[in-house]
This record gives C-alpha cells, sequence and structure tokens, in this order.
C-alpha cells in the first residue's frame, strides 16, 4: 500500500472508530431510556415513577387472571419471578395473552403500586414449533417458559 | 493485492464478468424464491402460537437480514472507493442505496403487518424497531446526498463518508434485542447457534434468505452495468458495444 493509500485507510478507520465511540456514549448515557418497559423488580424497587405512563413487562402469573363476566376488566400478577406488580386493564387483549405469556402493559402506577393499563401488548419469543411438537413438549414440562420458570425458581 | 483486486478497479472487465453472472443468479433466485415460497406458504408447519400468521416470517426475516448486508456492502464499498479511489466501487456504493431503501421498507412493512396481530400494534417505538427506521433514513440520506452533489468523484467520497458514520447503527440494530428490553424477540438465526425452531421451519427460511441474496445480486449487477455504461459511455469499449448491440 502506497502511503498516500495508508494515510486514507487511517483516516477511514478513525471515521468508523470515532463514530462508534461517540454513539457508543450516547447509548450508555440514555440506556435507562431506551429500555421499552421497566421489569416488576425495578417497579418494585421503586425506580419507575408513580402517575406517569410507564411500561411494565414480564410474564403473566399462572393461575392469576381474573375476568370480570360483566365488562372486559381484567386482572392479572406480572413477575419476572423476582417480583410481581398487579395489573388491572379494561379493553381488548391481544390474541397470544395467556397465563404464562410475556407481555407488555402501558399505563399508570397508582399509590397501591398497581398498574393501571391502557394498553396491553404481547410479546413472543423466537421459539417457533408446530403444535404436535409444544404439545409434547408441553407434556414433558420442557416449553421454554415452563424451562424458565423452573430455572428462576431454582435460583 | 492481488491481482483480482486491480480487475475489480475496470469498468470493462466488471461489465463482462457481470454479464456472464447475471443469467446465473437470475435463474438462482427465480428457482429459490419459488421454491421457498411454495415450502413455506404450503408445506412448513403453522406456529403453535401464532399459527397461519407466523409465516410473513419467511419474508420479514430475510428482508431484515438483507437490508443490513447491503448496508455494509455500501460501507465497505465507499471505504474502498476513498481509499483506493476505485471508480467501480464507488459506483457499487451508488448502487446499493436505492435496492437497500426498498428491501428496508420492506422489512419495516411486513413487520408491522406482523406486529399487528401479533403483539397487538402496528409500531412500537422500541430500540430494534427505531434502529431499523434509522437504517432507512440512512439509505435516504446517502441517495439524497448523492443527487444533491454533481460532481461524480465528490459526491461518492461525501456519500462515503456518511455511509461509513452509519455504519454504527448495523451493530445497534443486531444487538438491540440484546442489550435493552424490546418487544421485538431475539433473532431467528444466529451463525453460531442452532435456530430455535425444527428444521421443517427453518430449511424454507434459509432457502429465502438465500433467494434473496441472489435477487439482490441480480438487482445490483443490472444497476450497476446500467451505471457503467452510462459513466463510461465516451470510452472507446462502450461506443463500440453500442454499435455492435444496435446494428
Amino acid at each position: 500500500m502506497t502511503p498516500k493509500r495508508k494515510q486514507r485507510l487511517y483516516i477511514v478507520l478513525s471515521i468508523v472508530i470515532g463514530a462508534a465511540v461517540a454513539v457508543g456514549l450516547v447509548m450508555y448515557a440514555l440506556s435507562q431510556n431506551i429500555n421499552l418497559f421497566y421489569s416488576p423488580a425495578d417497579i418494585a424497587a421503586g425506580k419507575a415513577p408513580v402517575e406517569t405512563r410507564i411500561r411494565a413487562g414480564g410474564m403473566v402469573v399462572d393461575g392469576s387472571v381474573k375476568r370480570d363476566p360483566e365488562s372486559l376488566r381484567v386482572e392479572f400478577g406480572l413477575t419476572d419471578y423476582v417480583s410481581t406488580v398487579n395489573v388491572v386493564y379494561d379493553g381488548i387483549l391481544p390474541d397470544l395473552f395467556r397465563e404464562g405469556q410475556g407481555i407488555v402493559a402501558q399505563g399508570e402506577l397508582n399509590e397501591a403500586g398497581q398498574l393501571i393499563a391502557v394498553e396491553v401488548l404481547a410479546k413472543h419469543d423466537e421459539n417457533y414449533m408446530p403444535p404436535e411438537v409444544a404439545e409434547a413438549l408441553e407434556k414433558a414440562g420442557k416449553m421454554p417458559e415452563q424451562l424458565r420458570a423452573q430455572e428462576a425458581y431454582a435460583e | 493485492m492481488p491481482r483480482w483486486f486491480y480487475q475489480l478497479a475496470s469498468p470493462r472487465w466488471c461489465y463482462d464478468i457481470t454479464g456472464k453472472l447475471l443469467p446465473l443468479f437470475a435463474w438462482a433466485a427465480v428457482l429459490l424464491l419459488l421454491g421457498g415460497t411454495a415450502w413455506a406458504l404450503a408445506f412448513a408447519p403453522a406456529d403453535y402460537q401464532q399459527g397461519n400468521s407466523f409465516r410473513i416470517i419467511y419474508i420479514h426475516v430475510p428482508s431484515a437480514i438483507l437490508a443490513q448486508s447491503c448496508y455494509m456492502l455500501m460501507a465497505i464499498a465507499g471505504a474502498v472507493g476513498l481509499i483506493w479511489k476505485m471508480k467501480v466501487a464507488d459506483m457499487v456504493a451508488k448502487c446499493c442505496a436505492p435496492i437497500g431503501a426498498s428491501i428496508a421498507v420492506l422489512a419495516l412493512a411486513t413487520g408491522a403487518i406482523w406486529g399487528k396481530p401479533t403483539w397487538g400494534a402496528w409500531w412500537v417505538w422500541d430500540a430494534r424497531l427505531t434502529s431499523m427506521l434509522i437504517l432507512l433514513f440512512l439509505y435516504f440520506g446517502v441517495m439524497a446526498l448523492n443527487s444533491a452533489i454533481e460532481n461524480q468523484t465528490t459526491a461518492a467520497q461525501s456519500t462515503a463518508v456518511l455511509s461509513l458514520v452509519g455504519l454504527v447503527n448495523i451493530p445497534i440494530i443486531k444487538y438491540s434485542v440484546e442489550w435493552w428490553n424490546t418487544l421485538h424477540q431475539p433473532a431467528t438465526f444466529t451463525l453460531t447457534e442452532k435456530p430455535a425452531m425444527p428444521v421443517e421451519m427453518w430449511m424454507p427460511l434459509l432457502i429465502m434468505v438465500i433467494g434473496f441474496y441472489c435477487f439482490f445480486a441480480v438487482a445490483m449487477m443490472l444497476r450497476l452495468r446500467n451505471e457503467i455504461v452510462s459513466r463510461e459511455r465516451r470510452s472507446g469499449w462502450v461506443r463500440e458495444l453500442i454499435q455492435t448491440q444496435f446494428r
């Protein structure tokens, strides 16, 4: 490589590294704001502001879903296997909503620590599988969410 | 530097070799995309949770992967153009932007269509979706800058710098689902691990990904040949070519 080309190569490398460092510092400074949601543990630790619009994400606790037979109102526990937050929601739930499913709820925390949700979104993972496989895994207790729960409780 | 690297620098050699490769990639793209689509839509099993709406993955994932690879090619070609002052590299970088932008639009649109039935929302401002939107805007920026500058060499240099600065977005897109809490699920395909789905699901996906790459190669070579002929129109070999083609 001629000296001239070498010099240009260094300039190109310094542009890329400079941009990466600058963006990296910005990301580091903003890291809490880039997270889409607070985990129930964050909320229990008081990291989430009260009476401000926030999002909470976690798993729907098994056996915690209580539906009001008169209306669309539904109550459920949201957990990250460390802490649990109670969510109250009055609206249409996404199709994927069920116990053990990961969801993200948007709403405001009240004084009692309940999340009054205005929107509930379902989160799914990258473990796609055909229904027959899912059934077999479910019977064996080897579904991804079951394994996650087992791991979390074992800790 | 090896000989092929210097041969690449010759527009005429590039024009000839792409002319030979073009039908090869075109056939591969047609066969892979048709076969992959049929397999994905008719024979691959439905997902236990999402049912048939999961099948949009066969368009969404290949287009998202390709949109990022195309950006990397654009930035690398730009760097080669800056360092070695290689005309063909500048042309490749210029041709990448519109193709990459359309594929990024496809990834974002299929993502939104997939998001509505599964998540319950067309769009969420999470880190993965937002960084992907930034990728689209980077493509738009590169295209705008390239057409705003009259002089070809200056235009190539400034767009190369812009695409190199934007290169930092690629690892952010890739790792956004690991670094932050996002609604978007983690990566479907990684180079190091076995995909978290059975083979009858990921095989058609892999075929679609390769098909998308072949399609990209075809679109790229068509644009590049066009660009070469238009820039070299005053050179002897292009005049000769035109005379033999249109006699």
